[in-house]
């Protein structure tokens, strides 16, 4: 099955019943609202910013993440994938992965399309399949790539566009509780590194003010796919993450929240699944599927 | 079903493995042969030796670097982590290159080496008197350039600081005059950037000269610690520029205003050419934290700022040295700016930005091509210098890397990058910088030393042809310093000794030179062209007031030919619009032209 193809949507279908234009616009049913926002946000840092390594390297990763898609659905199905998914793995190796050779944005897209379809277990890919990917690149490839660590812009205006902005889509999408209880363990244990690194809390919190993990706490934490499903669980494991994140950190390792992330995901997931065996998920779940940072 | 996820799987190990094989090929392939003997091996394959004889031809400076405000102790190494600079000069009219290399200590002594014609070098700046031009009270050196800025033969220099600036008259080739008052210099700047040259081409050199830190900061006396960049990538909120007209009579206006030059991020490096051909030098900035800055010269009445529309004004980076060369010998310069690039950290890429084919005039556009042409990792680099070193007809290009190199177990890259991707309300305030605690920062780095095989490959052969040393380095300088048609290097480290690498050149690699002395032009001649056309061939080259980091190469031009038996022609373009053509020189020879009146 793919990474789409397995999409339900429990939106009502009578005209009765039938939501606002705008409110169906921004519900979890709209399986392209995160991609057209984190389009719009994409764009309009570029313009602004030069937010983008450049635009022809996050097209190379879009056309990647595409292509790749298409091919492994057609073997592995036999059927022609929604491409929504594979469109948001795209953007977010674009935006994500610094590099300035182009090779390194093909690579990251490719294996993280190809880890959907093989690293399964009962029906389930066990890891987010864009932080898969690129823990991969930057365990591999130190010499070559880098992530996104620096600012959108001086102002604040921007910063606080994309958490509102943000902010809405996981409301809309019921995932808003993930990333409150990441952002509040974030803040709690900035303060607790702080009194173990002797370091301004400022200095410890500062991270969580840049672009890479505004993406980070909306479009990537909140993937259905590969988070458990039990709200409170959901909470757990964000916090979890903000726990495994700390002590990377208190290890001076850069990349804490991707590596943080990488561990503790799969693990969560695959008990989930060996708890509850083949159950089905709720299909509202599964339609947000496309719409968080794949 | 199990057929295709059979591939799948068989795939995506091929995907993970590719960056493996792709990294053991390049080691196998960049590991020189064992038992090779390095000093033939390098001579026959890159046409170039370099040996280190700095203290063996006399040179034996240390760099030390400030003690700046207590208020930056906990970060202090990477605040004062700039001030070894070199520039090349003949400043006695000898025929014969000197160095004059800077100190940053409060107290230290720069020094002024003079060429003794036999190899060695004699540190004359104390009885000339530009050695004591340290102290918490004027500043620290941060780098010098050299121009006679009143026409009378014997090159003055301007020494820039982190403090008062100074221009220093010299007074026939036997002593330095501190004339800045009389000259209309600023009382205070942090400049990290300086160049001469005649911008409306007036006969007069003109003076350009960038700040890092805001000038109404002294480092020694905070006010507060809100001085650090606003951004690691947007920041404007560091020091002014200066563009000082030369008014002939020992005295400057400052224009920079005047002239469409408001730029308030943070310099550390310029250059001037004619980039379109126009006649009249455009002045290129690289910045550190943010985007570099392109001003074209409009017929030397006005700078507009051409960033963006050149290509060069996107993706901010932090840029470290600006030089230009011919690269490709096609008669246009290319740019290159270094930047940094740590292994998974920050891999921003050096830049070397060559003119878009076609693209002329005020439709000029620029391509970042050093991905493409094998130039762009090259560490926490700062300065990078163009020249022939092996004689074979093409520009190579040395470039010095390492920024911190204290305890080499232990990385302060962590913190840093914690900080440096805050808000600015975070990153501008130096009291949230976590202390480095003699971590290093980018430190223990190797060198680049790329040759151009004219095809527009580079190859990095460094630690082949001799240049092995892991010291920070700062500043680069490349100049014949022994009259033989060899480029040599000498490198100021921050912290660290002054390195002289002398140059061993395959004699068959063939080799000309030209002395240049304006007189209806600047009498420096910086901004005069040559170009040499031989052997189907054509390379353009600039006399330079200044480029690299902090840095100034020899005012004489060389020329690598290889292995050639003739040059067809050399056409000179003097800045006052004069043209001249030499038929058929000589080769292995230094021509010395005065422009013709």
């Amino acid at each position: 099955m793919s990474a789409r193809a397995d999409v339900i949507s429990s939106a009502p279908t009578g005209p009765e019943s039938r939501p606002h234009a705008i409110s169906r616009f921004f519900s979890a049913q709209n399986q392209y609202l995160a991609p057209l926002l984190i389009t719009l946000i994409l764009v309009a840092g570029n313009l602004s910013f030069g937010l983008l390594e450049s635009f022809s390297k996050t097209a190379l990763a879009i056309a990647t993440s595409m292509l790749v898609e298409i091919a492994l659905s057609l073997l592995v199905h036999r059927k022609f994938p929604h491409l929504a998914s594979a469109y948001i793995t795209g953007i977010s190796v674009g935006i994500l992965v610094r590099s300035p050779a182009f090779w390194p944005y093909v690579l990251c897209s490719a294996i993280a399309i190809t880890s959907k379809y093989v690293i399964r277990w009962r029906g389930r890919h066990l890891w987010n399949p864009s932080n898969f990917a690129i823990s991969a690149m930057l365990l591999l490839l130190p010499e070559y790539v880098a992530t996104l660590s620096i600012q959108w812009g001086n102002s604040v205006w921007p910063m606080l566009i994309v958490w509102v902005l943000g902010a809405i889509i996981v409301y809309r999408v019921k995932r808003f509780h993930i990333t409150a209880t990441y952002v509040t363990c974030f803040i709690a244990l900035s303060f607790i590194r702080s009194l173990i690194t002797g370091h301004s809390f400022l200095a410890e919190v500062a991270p969580i003010t840049g672009p890479m993990y505004q993406l980070f706490i909306f479009f990537m934490i909140t993937d259905p796919k590969t988070t458990v499903k039990q709200r409170w669980a959901q909470c757990l494991v964000a916090a979890l993450v903000a726990v495994a994140e700390m002590i990377l950190r208190l290890a001076e390792n850069i990349h804490a929240p991707y590596y943080a992330l990488s561990i503790v995901g799969p693990i969560a997931v695959a008990i989930e699944i060996y708890l509850n065996g083949k159950r089905r998920r709720p299909a509202a779940s599964a339609a947000f599927s496309s719409a968080v940072i794949r | 079903m199990k057929t295709g996820r059979l591939f799948a799987t068989i795939f995506f190990l091929a995907l993970l493995a590719a960056p493996i094989v792709y990294k053991r090929v390049l080691v196998h392939r960049q590991t020189p042969k064992p038992g090779a003997d390095q000093d033939t091996t390098a001579l026959s394959s890159y046409g170039f030796r370099l040996h280190e004889a700095a203290k063996v031809s006399g040179i034996n400076f240390r760099h030390k670097s400030p003690k700046l405000d207590p208020k930056l102790d906990h970060i202090m190494e990477q605040i004062a982590s700039m001030g070894a600079a070199v520039s090349v000069v003949d400043f006695d009219r000898d025929g014969w290159d000197d160095i004059y290399v800077t100190n940053s200590g409060e107290g230290t002594h720069n020094a002024l080496y003079r060429n003794m014609h036999d190899g060695t070098f004699r540190d004359v700046a104390p009885e000339v008197g530009l050695a004591d031009v340290n102290s918490r009270e004027t500043g620290v050196s941060m780098g010098a350039v050299w121009g006679d800025y009143d026409n009378d033969g014997y090159e003055d220099v301007f020494l820039y600081k982190w403090g008062r600036p100074e221009l220093y008259h010299n007074d026939g080739g036997r002593h330095f005059t501190r004339v800045s008052n009389q000259t209309g210099l600023p009382p205070w700047a942090n400049a990290n950037t300086a160049i001469w040259f005649d911008y409306d081409r007036d006969g007069k050199l003109d003076l350009f000269f960038g700040g890092y830190y805001p000038e109404d900061v002294n480092l020694w006396n905070l006010k507060n610690t809100r001085m650090m960049p606003e951004s690691f990538e947007y920041a404007q909120n560091g020091g002014r520029k200066y563009l000082l007209h030369n008014l002939g009579n020992g005295k400057f206006e400052e224009v920079s205003a005047k002239l469409g030059i408001q730029s308030r991020r943070w310099a550390l490096a310029s250059v001037a050419a004619d980039l379109r051909h126009t006649g009249y030098p455009d002045l290129f900035i690289a910045n550190d934290y943010g985007v570099s800055e392109l001003y074209l010269n409009q017929k030397g009445v006005r700078f507009h700022e051409a960033g963006k529309e050149t290509g060069v004004g996107y993706a901010p980076k932090s840029g470290m040295t600006a030089s230009v060369g011919d690269i490709l010998n096609q008669g246009r310069y290319g740019i290159f700016v270094t930047n940094i690039s740590e292994e998974g950290v920050l891999v921003q890429g050096n830049n070397l930005w060559m003119p878009h084919p076609g693209s002329t005039g005020d439709a000029l556009k620029f391509e970042n091509v050093a991905n493409a042409m094998g130039v762009e990792l090259g560490g926490w680099s700062f300065g990078g210098q163009f020249g022939d070193l092996n004689n074979d007809g093409f520009l190579d290009l040395y470039q010095v890397n390492g920024n911190i190199s204290l305890d080499p177990d232990h990385s302060y890259w962590y913190d840093y990058s914690k900080v440096a991707g805050g808000n600015r309300a975070i990153i501008s305030d130096a009291a949230n910088w976590p202390p480095i605690k003699g971590r290093s920062l980018s430190g223990y780095q190797q060198k680049r030393v790329w040759i151009n095989d004219g095809s527009g490959q580079f190859k990095e052969v460094s630690q082949l042809v001799g240049v092995t040393d892991r010291f920070d380095g700062r500043s680069v300088a490349l100049a014949d310093f022994g009259n033989t048609g060899e480029l040599n290097a000498v490198v100021a480290n921050q912290k660290g000794p002054v390195l002289l690498y002398k140059n061993h050149v395959d004699p068959q690699n063939k080799w000309i030179e030209f002395s240049l002395t304006g007189l209806s032009s600047n009498r420096s001649a910086i901004g005069a062209e040559v170009e040499v056309f031989w052997n189907g061939q054509q390379q353009i080259q600039e006399v330079s007031g200044g480029s690299g980091f902090c840095s100034q190469n020899q005012r004489r031009l060389h020329f690598g030919l290889g292995k050639v038996t003739a040059v067809d022609r050399v056409t000179i373009h003097w800045p006052s619009g004069r043209e001249q053509e030499l038929k058929s020189p000589e080769l292995n020879k230094i021509y010395k032209i005065e422009e013709p009146v």
